[in-house]
């Protein structure tokens, strides 16, 4: 029987939030090192929310947004989305391609680009949360979408609603001061798999 | 005036004319519009998942087609709407990422959307008009004193239907 978000104690939400402190720290140094700028990460928040209130984690449901999402399979179950908007995903690219581009539209090429960044990132997100827990992980391969930040989440949140009513997000914001470059991280483990996150680090 | 009601993921709304009803950012959730022509009271639910007796933790009607059509319709007949002057129409339904091993729930928009056709039919209330699939997210506003529903999108247009 998997145990229900809302009966988590504030030990275990602590050690789910130290997860993604970890798992976006990594992330974001190997972000850091690629573009070689200097980005903050703020401590991150575990979030437990009905599902009407998804979205304004998102800054709000028709706010426009890149979306990369990864299965995460293995140990544990479950997805990873990254989520920037916009402008800061055009910046991103210009700094990875050496650009100085202002057009909002990506093309073909600055897709996948973002793809891999996104990929670098989960991937990164991955290992050293199965470094810190022994368990085995593995990631799928990116996809994209631009669009609205609530039809993107929906994606991760409908794999929650076979089994709840609640949604436990733990999310990471980055920024980048000088070029307002902004994005969060979220990890959606599904409900049998916190469980095992909190077993392995000895919360439960 | 008339107010604008917000109807959250695995939510529902109904209300009398003129109110809209709004929601907003649609993804592979879809939004069923229930109307009554006569006295123009409204419905609206933003279901998640095609049938609640696939799952065991099915408590909130709004989130399933079955359980959130049947339940919108009771709402809205305790209102004074009258069965036989039921109309439908529904959006949404979108699959925003796409995977090569497309399992089940990559496809749920679709199956969603076969979910309340097949609930709808099964209840005998006409489908009016959908705007239902492709990979983008959607914004819809279902006003009770046209009867007509706005569907926003990015990128792909705006559209009445």
């Amino acid at each position: 029987m998997a145990i229900n978000v809302n009966d988590l104690n504030s030990n275990q939400i602590d050690v789910l939030k130290e997860i993604g402190n970890i798992g976006a720290g990594n992330a974001i140094t190997a972000l850091s090192k690629m573009v070689s700028k200097r980005i903050n990460m703020d401590v991150p928040k575990v979030n437990i929310v009905e599902f009407k209130d998804v979205a304004d984690l998102a800054g709000g449901p028709e706010t426009l947004v890149a979306g990369i999402y990864f299965n995460v399979n293995g140990d544990i179950s479950g997805s990873i989305m990254f989520l920037i908007d916009t402008k800061s995903s055009r910046t991103l690219i210009n700094w990875l391609m050496g650009k100085n581009e202002t057009r909002m539209e990506l093309d073909e090429i600055e897709l996948s680009a973002l793809k891999e960044v996104g990929n670098i990132l989960a991937g990164s997100y991955l290992s050293s949360i199965s470094t810190l827990t022994g368990l085995k992980l593995t990631v799928s391969v990116p996809s994209l979408a631009i669009d609205m930040a609530g039809a993107i989440m929906s994606v991760p949140v409908i794999l929650y609603g076979q089994v709840g009513d609640h949604v436990l997000l733990i999310e990471t914001d980055f920024i980048e001061g000088m070029n307002h470059v902004k994005g969060n991280f979220f990890l959606i483990p599904d409900d049998k798999s916190f469980e095992i996150l909190l077993k392995c680090l000895g919360v439960m | 005036m008339a107010d604008i009601i917000k109807v959250g993921m695995a939510d529902m709304n109904c209300v009398y004319p003129p109110n809209i009803l709004v929601t907003l950012g649609l993804g592979s959730c879809v939004g069923v519009c229930l109307y009554d022509k006569e006295s123009k009271i409204s419905g609206m639910v933003h279901i998640m998942l095609p049938y609640s007796h696939q799952i065991k933790n099915n408590g909130n009607a709004a989130k399933f087609a079955d359980t959130g059509i049947s339940k919108l319709l009771d709402d809205m007949i305790k209102m004074g709407a009258k069965k036989s002057k039921i109309i439908s129409k529904v959006a949404g339904g979108a699959q925003m990422f796409n995977f090569n091993d497309s399992s089940d729930i990559m496809r749920i928009g679709a199956r969603n959307v076969q979910a309340v056709k097949e609930t709808l039919k099964l209840f005998n209330i006409p489908l009016l008009s959908e705007d239902t699939g492709g990979n983008y997210g959607r914004t819809i506003e279902f006003s009770s004193e046209t009867g007509m529903l706005l569907v926003k999108t990015i990128g792909y247009g705006t559209k009445c239907i």
